[in-house]
């Protein structure tokens, strides 16, 4: 019993670490405590109107019944409304989160510069059109190409913004995506504390 | 791109510099070697297949298939670079249903308006076509046969057409499909300058201090352009951009200067510049005095409508017959003016009452006008369809030109007005060929005999063959066919089904009438082609020798690349090749033969075609001309047809432009440069029209001459603001809008098909304030009817997209043919320029 | 293996009353499936989600305790409308019998019959000696195995949850495991799964400790040891004190909350000794007086009698010893 006990714990353990493809609906909380909570009732994929989320099978190294969607076939369509997490009778999906613009699904990351078109200098940007927070959570940046006069647009992300929804990383015209959602942890950097960013360009007092 | 494709690309450039300089580089051909892309590639110049920027592109081939393609590293319109569509290019002609063999509907073997579509020969398609034309031309006469033309046609596809139509079968019908696109533009051209496109081009963009784009969403539509506006801005701190539009766009969110106004009002905007102008002394009463005269132009026009609808029927000027059977008043007309009444029209549009009626704050407005009015900055404005589209589309052509005339800035480097053309060849086919209902090429108008006459002389016709009688416009071609007096209709390049207004009530009852037989040319099966009677596969793009002229008046040719699938042939074939079932006794009157009876018992195609002109070039010379890029160059018209089509046809076309101030290079020369923007004279290509210096038309101290009217001068208009005919109401209480989106092109037909455009874009929804929405109780997401007078979609609202319009105003795009936003639209019109008005009409959006 | 199990049942009562409750527990499994399936099949919304939580009309939730239990385990505390939905479920099963669930709810019921049957049609003999307590070992370790690593690992390959989600959401590789339940059954050992091994049924048991809806052997007297209700009982163990207590003064209410309350015994029983009954009735409620198809009036003897063929009455012994 011990060792069928251990052999148990031993796979929820490996499954806890999710693919970093697979990302949880929105609300989701944080993964060691959304497999306590999650009953895999299958509610949220039921109520989800756009049929995003599945519920993984055995072997698919995601927990077993439990949702997720993947951005680059189906992303999260951000409704107002947010009816997975209303769905949710177990609150796995944290009820907290009623304004869609907050969710932290994972954060979107354009990766690669040697493909993404716009680092070429052409006119893409379909992520940035695809986005629901436009111009908020992606931006587009105007530099000059260095090879003509003609202007890049670079979209940029913006991590504070960006509810990683997936929906960049799906309209993305490439064989493979350039622009992905990843989990957070894997994508965002930090600042030393000893360096302020937010510091003004200029402080009066002192610029005389 | 890989590093080496990038490397090559920069070797290339300099190679190609060093040649025209006439250096050597040493090491070059070696560094050029090492890093040569795959030597399998056959590589050769083209012109995308989409917009009316015109980027140039390079088509990689092999084993008889396009399999990549490129930006154009030589272009200079854009520098190797392309959109998103153009990245795809080699993918659009390889859709999995690519129309390959004539269908026509058929029920027990025989042709049946409600028959399923049957494969049928090209031979079994031309009988039937040649009976259901001729039955109509026997029963009513040319008026009753017609053609839809496309600005997507090449240049010689544009030129086979009008002759076919207006020589050979003697109708003025036909219209292009850039009758919906940039009729208003030509309208305001001819008006003001009595002259067609542009003055400027698209160096314009590097040198100006200001950009003010009105009713043109440039970032998404002409996207390597506004790179170089961009650009411009980018690379100098001074250069501002101001965006006007009726809800907040790609363009507008860049903007230095965001205006949204209310539906129309651009009209009494332009008017309050006019004043600005004026009251702040800012003038250029030098320039005026010499260049410009004044006219007013009358305002009872109507709106396009039925005559029977009541706003045509209390209109006093737009031409429709009175009760006495004599058209009422002309549209176009004006009446001469002078500087003062003008001053004084303008004076009404102050600050105030144009902020009150706009919805724009005065300070936006003010400081609007300050950017035209201060001397010291070039201002180049930019416009596309959110001017031409538009029920007074011609005034607000002529109003920008009255803005930029005033001021003197036009026709110099960064300074001046520039008409944005939609379509690939609108400029090159539609407009400069003059395949419309009242044109002919080089700006040459069938109501003026003289001009019929040049027609006559140069296509070698007897006097009077040309018909003096203009044809039915394009939404008169819907109504035509409704009303069954359009029996014979040819649609080709173009999805109208899809793209024309009011579908439901309008378009789609007449083609489906037995009483009228209709022809889909086209590569897909639209919802054109599955409305129609009979379909023709339609050679593409680069399965053909082409053409096009793009918005700065650059002429772009390419060479026959691959072979179109299966039995599909291109236009110029299908046209050329039905035109010999005609014979001349069958289509022109004994009166006419008299004149010319060398043509007697000869077919359509020996009189305009086997003219000795068109085909005076041997069919060696294809090979010939192109040898320098392709061993052994053939295409597939010229083979079947024994002489080299494309540059007769392009040559004796060119005869009516050159000396006139519409000069094309030769053709030979077309094919080894990366275009020429015309006037060319002398093999040297014209950047800015009307100025001394730069157009070889202005002589030396006439500094600027507007050539195009005798009296060398162009002209203001005083035009008034006046309301849309369809505006909101209690019932239907929001504003439609239509337009594109960047990832497809028009009606989807090509780029839908593409599956990575398709997803990132799949389908059409309306665009909704979100306070429009909460009080309709609607949310992001909800699926929703769009429902006006006329029809309805069903669709998803959208409160967080591209576009966000402002309260009372939604707007759906038109490239998803599941979800016809035409059915919706108001087939209302400029009464100048016949240009329907797909910006404007009335509509309610309820939960489905 | 004793053949023309409920043979006699189906002579003397029609074939029909000789299975009612089997049809009944057929029907109400393929109901339930059809409830949940209405939604994603034909647009019909009535139920949704699946056994571990589900809304039926969009008002009434049912959650399953157990998962509920192992969340709870594993430290999370529920939300409101799950533990509604426990609660919900809770009392019905207690009313109702908390291992009705396993015969008249739960999908695996299905495959483990079918692995019943087969075993019988096979002859597989007796195999392994898997205590009928392993099931609460199992029940107890799943409990401590989420509290001890924070999340409900049994559910990771709870082929019970795995069933009923897989067919309206999908299964996936999560088909071998359910074959794998159904080989165990007819391989490795006689009800291996659901009558050893299943938590599932054993936290079900736990709630039918008290439940008032018990089988009852109401006319025990008149049983003739045919032994079919031991052939056919998934817990056999729990109808001796039941049918063969009353010496002993014991009543003849199947108590034992193992009971399914599958009504096998009360189909195959000839003599009609078994009924639906409430925890606390104390035996025959009336006099049955049958008379079987050669005329005699029950009555125990007379049943061993007709019956016996020394093989026969071997079996019917050692079907009582099996256990």
């Amino acid at each position: 019993m011990t060792l069928v006990g251990a052999g148990l714990a031993l796979h929820a353990s490996q499954v806890r670490a999710l693919p970093s493809q697979v990302i949880r609906a929105p609300g989701a909380r944080a993964e060691p405590e959304f497999l306590a909570a999650c009953l895999r009732c299958g509610m949220c994929v039921c109520d989800c109107p756009y049929h995003i989320l599945e519920l993984a099978t055995l072997g698919q190294d995601i927990a077993t019944g439990t949702p997720y969607f993947v951005a680059r076939s189906r992303p999260c369509e951000m409704c107002v409304d947010i009816p997975c997490v209303k769905a949710c009778p177990s609150g796995a999906l944290d009820p907290e989160l009623t304004d869609i613009n907050q969710a932290r699904m994972g954060l979107a990351i354009l990766s690669d510069h040697e493909t993404c078109l716009n680092f070429l200098g052409l006119r893409c940007e379909v992520c940035y059109r695809a986005c629901p927070l436009s111009d908020k959570a992606i931006t587009l940046e105007p530099q000059q190409n260095p090879r003509s006069l003609h202007a890049m647009f670079i979209p940029t992300v913006h991590s504070d913004q960006c509810t990683g929804c997936g929906k960049c990383e799906h309209a993305c015209v490439l064989e493979t995506a350039a622009i992905r959602v990843l989990p957070r942890r894997l994508t965002k950097g930090e600042l030393g504390g000893h360096y302020r960013p937010d510091l003004p360009e200029r402080i009066p007092e002192i610029a005389q | 791109m890989s590093t080496s494709r990038r490397r090559f690309i920069k070797l290339s450039a300099v190679a190609a510099a060093a040649a025209a300089a006439d250096i050597t580089i040493p090491g070059l051909d070696e560094a050029l070697a090492q890093n040569a892309p795959d030597a399998s590639i056959r590589w050769d110049k083209g012109a995308c297949r989409f917009c009316g920027t015109g980027c140039g592109v390079l088509v990689g081939v092999r084993d008889g298939r396009v399999v990549a393609t490129q930006g154009d590293p030589d272009a200079a319109v854009n520098r190797g670079l392309l959109c998103v569509k153009g990245y795809f290019l080699a993918k659009i002609m390889y859709g999995a249903d690519r129309l390959t063999r004539p269908l026509l509907r058929m029920k027990d073997g025989k042709f049946d308006k409600n028959g399923e579509f049957t494969p049928v020969s090209w031979t079994q398609a031309f009988d039937i076509m040649e009976e259901k034309c001729k039955a109509a031309l026997k029963a009513k006469g040319p008026s009753s046969v017609g053609m839809f033309a496309s600005g997507q046609w090449t240049i010689w596809e544009g030129i086979a057409g009008a002759k076919f139509m207006k020589a050979g079968l003697r109708s003025n019908n036909i219209d292009p499909n850039a009758r919906h696109c940039m009729a208003s533009a030509v309208a305001g051209f001819m008006r003001t300058f009595g002259a067609d496109e542009p003055m400027g081009c698209y160096d314009d963009t590097e040198h100006a201090d200001a950009f003010v784009v009105w009713g043109s969403n440039m970032a998404e539509m002409h996207p390597i352009l506004w790179s170089g506006v961009t650009g411009r801005r980018l690379s100098t701190k001074h250069v501002k951009i101001a965006v006007l539009s009726t809800f907040t766009h790609r363009t507008s969110e860049a903007a230095d200067l965001e205006i949204i106004f209310k539906p129309q009002t651009d009209l009494a905007i332009l008017n309050y510049v006019c004043n600005y102008i004026i009251q702040s002394g800012a003038v250029n009463e030098a320039f005026v005095k010499q260049h410009v005269t004044f006219m007013k132009g009358v305002t009872d026009i109507g709106y396009g409508l039925r005559p029977t609808h009541r706003l045509e029927q209390v209109a006093g000027n737009n031409g429709y017959p009175g009760a006495d059977g004599k058209p009422k008043g002309d549209p176009n007309a004006a009446t001469p003016t002078t500087f003062e009444e003008f001053k004084q029209h303008v004076s009404e549009y102050t600050a105030d009452k144009v902020a009150e009626l706009s919805g724009v704050p005065k300070d936006k407005l003010e400081a609007l006008a300050r950017i035209y009015a201060d001397p010291k900055t070039k201002v180049v404005s930019f416009w596309t369809m959110g001017f031409n589209q538009h029920t007074r589309g011609t005034w607000a052509n002529n109003l920008i030109y009255d803005v930029h005339l005033l001021l003197g800035k036009i026709s110099e480097p960064g300074n001046g007005p520039f008409s944005i053309t939609g379509q690939p060849s609108a400029c090159g086919t539609a407009r400069e060929v003059g395949t419309f209902a009242h044109r002919l090429p080089a700006d040459l108008v069938v109501a003026n005999p003289q001009h019929r006459a040049t027609a006559e002389e140069i296509w070698k016709l007897p006097a009077g063959a040309i018909p003096g009688q203009i044809g039915f416009h394009a939404v008169a071609m819907d109504r035509a066919l409704k009303d069954r007096n359009l029996n014979f209709y040819w649609v080709c390049c173009t999805n109208n089904m899809q793209a024309g207004p009011n579908l439901s009530q309008e378009r789609f009852p007449g083609w489906r009438d037995p009483a009228n037989f209709v022809v889909v040319t086209d590569a897909y099966p639209t919802v054109s082609a599955q409305a129609a009677d009979l379909v023709l596969p339609a050679a593409m793009w680069m399965e053909k020798e082409g053409a096009y002229g793009n918005a700065e008046r650059r002429s772009q040719f390419w060479r026959q690349q691959v072979k179109a699938p299966g039995e599909a042939r291109s236009d110029l074939w299908q046209i050329m090749e039905f035109s010999k079932r005609f014979k001349t006794e069958e289509v022109w009157p004994e009166d006419l033969l008299a004149k010319a009876p060398q043509y007697r018992g000869k077919t359509l195609f020996d009189v305009l075609y086997a003219n000795g002109q068109v085909n005076r070039f041997p069919l060696a010379d294809v090979g010939k001309v192109n040898a320098h890029a392709i061993k052994g160059y053939s295409n597939d018209e010229s083979t079947a047809f024994g002489f080299y089509v494309q540059k007769g046809l392009f040559e004796e076309y060119a005869g009516f432009g050159r000396g006139h101030a519409h000069d094309l290079g030769s053709f030979d020369q077309y094919h080894r440069v990366r275009g020429l923007r015309w006037p060319v004279v002398d093999g040297k290509e014209t950047l800015w029209r009307y100025r001394e210096g730069y157009d070889p038309y202005v002589k030396q101290g006439e500094g600027v001459k507007f050539y195009g009217r005798p009296d060398g001068r162009a002209v203001i208009f005083t035009l008034p603001y006046q309301p849309p005919p369809e505006p909101p109401d209690n019932e239907y209480d929001l504003w439609l809008a239509t337009g594109r989106v960047l990832e497809h092109w028009h009606s989807g037909s090509m780029t839908r098909r593409v599956p990575e455009l398709y997803r990132a874009v799949p389908d059409a929804l309306v665009f909704m304030n979100p306070k429009d929405a909460e009080a309709r109780g609607l949310k992001q997401g909800d699926v929703v009817r769009v429902i006006s007078r006329r029809g309805e979609v069903q669709t998803r609202v959208e409160t967080r997209g591209r576009n966000r319009p402002p309260v009372g105003l939604v707007f759906v795009p038109w490239f998803d043919e599941s979800r016809l936003i035409n059915k919706v639209t108001l087939d209302a019109t400029c009464p100048i320029s016949k240009q329907n008005d797909f910006k404007k009409c009335a509509v309610k959006v309820v939960k489905a | 293996m004793k053949q023309g199990i409920g043979a006699e049942a189906i002579r003397g009562k029609g074939w029909l009353a000789a299975h009612r409750w089997l049809l009944a527990r057929r029907v109400m499994q393929f109901a339930v499936l059809a409830l949940f399936l209405a939604g994603p099949w034909f647009g019909y919304w009535i139920v949704k989600g699946n056994l571990t939580y589900s809304l039926t009309l969009g008002v009434l939730p049912l959650a399953d305790p157990y998962v509920l239990l192992q969340s709870l385990a594993a430290g999370h505390s529920p939300a409101r409308n799950a533990l509604i939905g426990a609660a919900v479920v809770l009392i019905a099963y207690f009313v109702l019998g908390g291992r009705s669930y396993c015969a008249w709810v739960c999908p695996v019921n299905v495959v483990t019959d079918a692995a019943h049957w087969l075993r019988a049609r096979l002859g597989v003999p007796d195999g392994a000696g898997i205590s009928r307590s392993t099931r609460y070992w199992i029940l107890a370790m799943t409990l401590a195995v989420a509290a001890f690593t924070g999340s409900m690992a049994w559910e990771l390959v709870n082929p019970v949850s795995m069933l009923n989600r897989g067919i309206l959401f999908g299964i996936g590789v999560g088909w071998t495991v359910i074959v794998a339940v159904f080989l165990l059954d007819v391989f490795v050992a006689e009800r291996a799964w659901c009558g050893r091994l299943c938590p599932v049924g054993a936290f079900y048991s736990a709630i039918a400790i008290f439940s008032p809806l018990r089988v009852v052997a109401v006319a025990r007297e008149r049983c003739n040891d045919c032994a079919d209700c031991y052939a056919v009982c998934p817990e056999p163990l729990v109808i001796k004190p039941a049918l063969k207590g009353a010496a002993r003064g014991v009543g003849p209410v199947i108590l034992s909350p193992l009971c399914t309350n599958c009504g096998r015994c009360i189909d195959v029983c000839s003599k009609h000794v078994f009924a639906f009954g409430a925890r606390f009735s104390k035996g025959v409620a009336y006099e049955h007086v049958h008379r079987d198809s050669a005329g005699h009036t029950g009555g125990a003897g007379a049943v061993a009698a007709r019956v016996g063929t020394a093989g026969c009455a071997r079996s019917a012994d050692a079907a009582w010893r099996q256990h």
